[in-house]
């Protein structure tokens, strides 16, 4: 895979951030095959996970050696978003999950297209796929939240339940020239109308502060993400330098 | 992107876009849209720059391989294939011969969209509702096998990334769709 290093510091830090997310999110999903709820939701998913790991191996590349990034480094050197590492739950909680990372992360990437850094691109070509991934979470959003008593249950559970996470998306990234209020704003308006279309309340609880979450960049991760990393890493450490 | 190619690197732009598509074989690599420049640089020694459909695509391992092979063969002792991200690949950029493939091959070809091109927009209308889907204007996916403009989307993913699961409402046949992008 060719590779464009990252000319300074800040860049590759940025890169790391933005990688990781995309490699985290990626393995989340990846998870779901062979458990999705119907075999469409198993293809879609994983052809998600597919265009997530895509992007994390242009942006790891630009850090370093891809697969030593991602299946040598320990816990506290990822710097993915607390939220992208969250376990799957039920399929409510991956909806949720992919509605409000997905929505960050499609204007995110329209910001980054835009102007002309390092990350321009990548961002170009991602930003495409990104809208797809935004659009399926969407209509599952608006399919369970608006479907019967269970399923509008289920979506609030898990709407409620990853509120905590969404202040942390955006925190301002080093080597990222974007607005992040400007973004943040954006995306709470969508997000909101897109729950109001789903007959579904909008969290009232605190997406910053005390009580969230929201150390991920730094390299603090929730207890789930350990496990998560034990079983991606494993085969890559038991048999180091394995071909098949 | 207009650049002055010797006879050498038109030719060797021709075989390398005349190799198939690892994964829709009817199509070759130059009918995709994929292959974007051929450098010669010396006598023997050829830089070929492949961008991909998806960023996660793995057929671009295989068409690297492929492209390679080809070129060897036809005594190029040094290929690389760089890949280039920008300008991102579109849907667009697949011929309308890569298209009248596609559907004799059952798969609905991806609609030609227009100015898609320059920087991506922030669409962010938040009274977007479902009667503004794509699949709902004015031009609608047609079924491959029967024609009918009567078809209903089942998957937004589909064997791959790049295709949308569909079902024609007049033949009940399911198909494939290339997805815009």
């Amino acid at each position: 895979m060719t590779t464009t290093p990252a000319k300074d510091t800040a860049h590759a830090a940025a890169a790391l951030a933005l990688g990781d997310d995309a490699l985290v999110l990626s393995h989340r999903l990846g998870e779901w095959a062979g458990h999705a709820p119907v075999l469409e939701e198993e293809v879609a998913l994983a052809n998600i996970a597919l265009d997530l790991l895509g992007q994390a191996r242009v942006l790891l590349s630009m850090v370093g050696d891809e697969d030593e990034l991602a299946y040598l480094r320990e816990e506290r050197a990822f710097r993915n978003l607390q939220l992208v590492e969250q376990p799957n739950g039920d399929f409510a909680h991956t909806i949720a999950r992919q509605l409000f990372f997905s929505a960050h992360q499609y204007l995110l990437y329209g910001e980054l297209a835009a102007g002309n850094g390092p990350f321009a691109p990548l961002a170009g070509k991602a930003v495409k796929e990104t809208a797809y991934h935004r659009d399926h979470a969407e209509q599952w959003t608006l399919r369970l939240g608006d479907g019967t008593d269970e399923s509008h249950a289920r979506m609030q559970r898990a709407v409620d339940a990853l509120w905590r996470h969404t202040g942390e998306m955006f925190q301002p990234v080093e080597g990222l020239d974007v607005d992040w209020i400007g973004l943040e704003t954006v995306w709470l308006e969508w997000v909101s109308e897109v729950l109001r279309r789903a007959t579904l309340t909008v969290p009232e609880g605190p997406r910053t502060g005390a009580w969230t979450a929201g150390a991920g960049r730094q390299g603090l991760h929730t207890e789930p993400f350990g496990r998560m990393l034990a079983e991606m890493q494993h085969l890559h450490r038991s048999h180091p330098g394995a071909t098949w | 992107m207009v650049t002055t190619l010797t006879p050498l690197e038109a030719e060797l732009l021709e075989l390398a876009g005349s190799v198939p598509d690892p994964e829709l074989p009817v199509l070759t690599l130059r009918e995709l849209g994929v292959v974007r420049a051929v450098h010669a640089r010396g006598a023997d020694t050829v830089e070929v720059e492949l961008t991909p459909t998806y960023t996660g695509c793995p057929a671009v391992e295989a068409m690297s391989l492929d492209i390679e092979r080809v070129l060897r063969e036809h005594g190029v002792r040094e290929v690389t294939v760089r890949r280039v991200l920008a300008p991102a690949w579109s849907t667009d950029d697949i011929t309308d011969e890569g298209r009248r493939k596609l559907r004799e091959f059952g798969i609905a070809p991806p609609r030609v969209r227009t100015a898609s091109s320059g920087p991506v927009p922030v669409e962010l209308g938040v009274t977007r509702t479902r009667e503004t889907r794509p699949e709902e204007d004015a031009d609608p996916v047609r079924c491959p096998h029967c024609g009918s403009a009567e078809t209903e989307l089942l998957s937004r993913f589909s064997s791959t990334a790049c295709k949308a699961l569909r079902r024609c409402l007049a033949c009940r046949e399911p198909f494939d769709h290339f997805k815009e992008l």
